[in-house]
């Protein structure tokens, strides 16, 4: 097996014990990247120099014993909707096609301080928004495992980087689903953590009340031990939460005795792919023999959670990419008259259709006379949502589901038909809405040979209990290598 | 013609007075070079997050209970989503559903010389905008970012103004209250404290108001008064003409005289506020609620009393003094140099507001030092010049703050009180005016005055009058 | 589709949006709009008139910065991606007439 076939805990172990060297293992991944974007496209912008540059100054700190951490010298690679300072970001947009950050996000800055070596920025659905990775400016990321089919998203980069193993781990970003179900859909495994952990600085917004950095990776154990790195209480991000432990990797334990699991009836109805129930069944079953109690429940308000999402994320989306309006950074229209001419070219021209979309969406339900009607409502349903939850995690420790109701669909089958698009979210998007940690776990492959993904849902500022069963489940059986993997 | 009654309300935008940015760690000094106090937060980057300034909640509490408000104990922000360049996220950040204070009011004189309150319908916290310059020839214009985020309240008064009288005692009294806090300078000329005037006409009588316009662009008491005038004058004539008055912004223009609308296609006014999902909501404890409360400074009313007793100024100068909180500050700093306050309230009462009058000046434009009007109070205790001399020197000093004690060595300004020299001028000055030492000695006393008059001409007003008046009796009843 | 679009509401939302799409993006976004607010009046079927909205999911509050000056001159930072720079300071098309 090649280098890169190596989670990223065992990759930091072997260059901690000097049986390979960073820069080696960075060359690797480039070789990696060179070989399989042609096919795969999981990068926006590939820094091979600043990570060439950037292995050596590492192996020289891990000498020194500055970098101790399990993950440094590792390469990882970064969602490109996060900043960095001196490297192009551009939340695959052409509005931002050509804007190099002066600072980096807080999350990344976590990793830089545990000897990370960024390989590059992976590519996104345009500003987060999308379920594919095809409303990137810079064209679709591919399935690895079938690159006819799309890795989903809005993280389909990080997530067929980590498939592909054009690199050891990722990040990417959460606001619907957004890790959990192209995770499932590439066959890795994604963490979306409680609100508020992971600093949002540096994040270019798309739902501030819902976006949530997370790491994705191979297995469970990288996951928790890339949680305890990138998650801090960072005074630049009002909403970050000091919790009271960052030890997440203390709960990799193959340990779910008499562990409550509640398995909503309302995520197994209509609208789930036969193949898909029965992977994920067939996983709340392996965590029943190991001790764990199963118990079928009714969640409610599952089908309201995504009408109240879209109205919340557009209505902040609306807002928070009204930045981009040519004056300070990105693009420019060329031909204007006067200052409204340019603001309105630069955006039709730069934002995407989607995009373009959304916002629209978002300033109608803010807009005089529709606010409360839309906006509140929404908020109120929310509420509603949040108030279900509480109640569920009253009983039970874990909530267990299938990430998305299909496995990955076919390039271009989706963006014709919006709703249906974002139906596919209908597993994700409530936890985005009551601010919890979930985690998606490979659980096997449909007929067609592509991944599905079993999401465990936690209480929030419960990981530790959801990485202890999805760790456990884990255990039950090995990791599924892609035919673009070798 | 009908009578009509003017019904105005205003808006009132006063930068506090802090250190820092409402929601980043940027200076909010005047006069950098453009965007040196800029940072990802108030340039709109992508990726930067806002973190509340302790100090703006403080300062808005204080303001909040010195107007008689109710404390909004869990307040939030909202966006205010609008498009313009010198607002680099296209949103501000202010506050729309739950804002700071709530139903407060203040007390003002009317002209009649009765005591009318207007209400405050609410304050509430919010960030500056950035400025643009334009550039008077090309087609663009430049943005610095220097102001953008500098903190912000802005006050809503009731729609309880009659007239330019209140409005402008309503915006006076507003000014001392938030100077005495240390707030704000509330300096209207640049800018630290602005006003938009909403007003309306009715026919008077009627209960139902008119409709109202919203006035900006307003950087004086005078150019207020000017607008409250005109835009009153403008609504009158429409609705004469059987015309409609039109809800809108106008932007008033001092040198015509004259209030333009702002209108645009392009502006919706339709500010889509939704909750600023980046900050918390502030709640503001009862402990919290009375910190600030205990650290308030000494009101005007506390003031007035101790001036009273401590420096046995009469009621009426405590009340003239401590109406303005600069003049208040001139007089304990100049006191506690020269420590005689009558005679400093009396520079202040008298020879300061007559200059002010003068110059069409404002007690906030008074420039000069305290330690220089201390020093011309020693040089006439000390009887170095003489009340004529120190006149003309406080002049000077009021218009180009000079130290005294130079300025009278320069100019050979020093009283002579040298016996000797006075004895011969005045010995000349009887012999040269035989006529009137006739009629001083003929019983008409008030004679003598003209020749102390002729003496200090002599003298080039330098000598001492007493002493003047002395020798001259000596001479005149030997 | 219970929710008609009009074209004059397309404009407006398109003026508050800053968007100026063309007239085939216009009627698509009627579409789109209308189609998305069947799908969210599904929220109407909820009785939510005893239910708070809920803006923030939880109840943290009071986090604040001190009042002292933290940055230097950003002007260089600034003004790195300008699209437009004049000396210290960014161009836009003039917005006085």
């Amino acid at each position: 097996m090649s280098l890169l076939g190596l989670t990223a805990v065992e990759a930091g172990k072997k260059i901690k014990a000097s049986e390979v060297s960073v820069e080696e293992a960075v060359k690797e991944a480039l070789t990696a990247i060179e070989k399989k974007e042609e096919k795969v496209n999981s990068f926006v912008t590939v820094d091979r120099e600043g990570a060439l540059k950037r292995a050596k100054e590492v192996q020289k700190g891990i000498e020194e014993g500055r970098y101790q951490g399990p993950l440094a010298g590792v390469p990882v690679a970064i969602k490109d909707n996060m900043c960095t300072e001196g490297l192009l970001t551009t939340c695959s947009s052409k509005i931002l096609g050509n804007f190099i950050p002066t600072f980096s996000s807080e999350a990344v800055r976590n990793l830089e301080r545990a000897g990370a070596v960024i390989l590059g920025k992976t590519n996104m659905d345009e500003f987060a928004m999308g379920s594919t990775t095809e409303t990137s400016f810079f064209g679709a990321t591919k399935n690895p495992w079938n690159t006819e089919h799309v890795p989903g998203g809005s993280s389909g980069g990080s997530c067929a980087a980590v498939a592909a193993e054009e690199c050891f781990y990722a990040l990417g970003s959460d606001t619907g689903g957004s890790i959990r179900q192209p995770s499932s859909f590439c066959g890795v495994t994604g963490l979306k953590p409680t609100y508020g952990t992971v600093s949002r600085y540096g994040l270019i917004a798309y739902g501030s009340s819902l976006d949530q950095i997370g790491p994705v990776a191979k297995d469970v154990t990288d996951c928790a031990v890339i949680l305890e790195t990138i998650a801090s209480h960072d005074k630049k991000d009002s909403t970050s939460v000091k919790r009271e432990d960052y030890d997440f990797t203390s709960a990799l334990k193959d340990d779910v005795k008499g562990l409550k699991i509640g398995i909503p009836r309302d995520y197994f109805g209509e609208g789930l792919d036969g193949d898909v129930k029965e992977a994920v069944l067939n996983a709340a079953k392996e965590l029943e023999k190991k001790g764990a109690v199963l118990e079928e429940f009714d969640l409610s308000l599952v089908e309201y959670a995504i009408p109240a999402y879209y109205v919340i994320a557009c209505a902040e989306a609306s807002s928070n990419l009204a930045r981009f309006d040519g004056v300070k950074y990105g693009y420019r229209t060329g031909e204007y008259d006067g200052l409204h001419s340019m603001y309105k070219k630069s955006r039709s021209e730069g934002f995407g259709a989607e995009v373009k979309r959304r916002i629209m969406l978002g300033s109608f339900v803010l807009s005089s006379g529709y606010y409360d009607a839309y906006y509140l409502k929404a908020l109120r349903t929310k509420a509603l949502i949040k108030q279900a939850f509480d109640k569920a995690f009253e009983t039970y420790d874990v909530i267990l589901g299938p990430a998305a109701p299909t496995t990955a669909p076919k390039l271009g089958e989706s963006l014709s038909d919006p709703i249906k698009m974002y139906l596919g979210d209908i597993y994700t998007i409530s936890v985005n809405l009551a601010g919890l940690p979930g985690i998606s776990v490979p659980c096997g492959l449909d007929k067609k040979g592509l991944p599905i993904g079993v999401q465990l849902i936690g209480n929030c500022f419960e990981e530790k209990k959801i990485i202890r069963a999805a760790y456990a489940y884990e255990q039950t059986r090995e990791f599924l290598h892609c035919t673009l993997a070798d | 013609m009908k009578q009509y009654e003017t019904v105005i309300g205003l808006e009132v935008h006063v930068e506090l007075a802090t250190k820092t940015k409402i929601f980043c760690g940027c200076s909010t000094a005047f006069g950098g070079a453009p965007n040196s106090h800029t940072c990802p937060v108030c340039t709109g980057m992508p990726g930067s997050l806002p973190v509340l300034n302790k100090k703006v909640v403080e300062y808005a509490v204080a303001v909040g209970l010195a107007t008689n408000c109710t404390i909004t104990k869990n307040c939030k922000f909202d966006r205010k989503n609008y498009f313009y360049p010198d607002n680099p996220q296209n949103y501000q950040i202010s506050q729309l559903y739950l804002p700071i204070c709530r139903n407060g009011g203040i007390e003002i004189e009317t002209e009649a010389g009765g005591k009318k309150t207007i209400g405050i319908r609410e304050i509430h916290m919010e960030e500056d905008a950035g400025k643009l310059v334009h550039d008077e020839w090309g087609e663009n214009s430049l943005v610095d970012f220097n102001r953008s985020g500098v903190p912000l309240i802005e006050i809503v008064s009731e729609p309880d103004m009659r007239s330019a009288e209140e409005v402008i005692a309503y915006l006076e009294k507003l000014r001392m209250i938030i100077q005495y806090l240390g707030a704000s300078d509330c300096k209207l000329q640049e800018g630290s404290m602005r006003a938009d005037v909403n007003l309306s006409v009715r026919e008077a009588g009627a209960e139902e108001f008119g409709t109202r316009t919203e006035m900006k662009n307003l950087n004086s008491f005078k150019a207020i008064s000017r607008a409250i005038e005109g835009e009153r004058e403008r609504q009158i004539d429409l609705i004469e003409a059987g015309e409609k008055v039109i809800q809108e912004t106008r932007r008033w223009d001092d040198e015509k005289e004259y209030s333009y609308a702002m209108r645009s296609k392009e502006d919706a006014q339709d500010y889509r506020y939704f909750p600023e999902p980046d900050l918390v909501p502030v709640l503001i404890s009862d402990e919290w609620l009375e910190e600030i409360k205990a650290a308030q400074p000494e009101f005007q009313s506390e003031k007035m009393e101790r001036y009273q007793t401590e420096f046995g100024l009469p009621e009426y100068d405590a009340g003239i003094i401590t109406s303005n909180k600069h003049l208040a500050d001139i007089f304990e700093q100049t006191n506690a140099i020269c420590n005689s306050p009558k005679k400093v309230s009396n520079w202040l009462m008298v020879e300061t507001m007559r200059l002010l009058k003068e110059e069409d000046m404002d007690v906030e434009e008074i420039r000069f030092s305290p330690e220089n009007l201390a020093k011309l109070i020693k040089l006439t205790e000390e009887k170095v010049i003489n009340s004529s001399v120190a006149k003309e020197v406080f002049e000077k000093i009021f218009h180009e703050d000079i130290d005294p004690e130079s300025y009278v060595e320069e100019k050979g300004l020093k009283t002579v009180s040298d016996d000797g020299a006075l004895r011969s001028t005045i010995e000349k000055i009887v012999a040269e005016n035989p006529k009137s030492v006739e009629d001083y000695k003929s019983g008409k006393k008030k004679a003598i005055g003209f020749l102390v008059g002729q003496t200090m001409k002599a003298m080039q007003g330098k000598a001492d009058p007493g002493m003047v008046n002395q020798i001259l009796a000596e001479i005149l009843d030997a | 589709m219970a929710n008609v679009i009009s074209d004059e509401t397309i404009e407006y939302v398109g003026i508050l949006a800053k968007l100026e799409l063309s007239s085939e993006e216009k009627e698509a976004a009627k579409k789109d709009m209308g189609e998305m607010l069947d799908y969210i009046d599904k929220l109407n079927e909820l009785d939510t008139s005893s239910v708070e909205p809920m803006s923030h999911v939880f109840p943290v509050h009071n986090v604040f910065r001190e009042d002292e000056v933290t940055n230097g001159d950003g002007h260089e930072d600034a003004l790195k991606n300008a699209p437009e720079r004049k000396e210290d300071t960014f161009v836009v098309p003039k917005t006085i007439v």
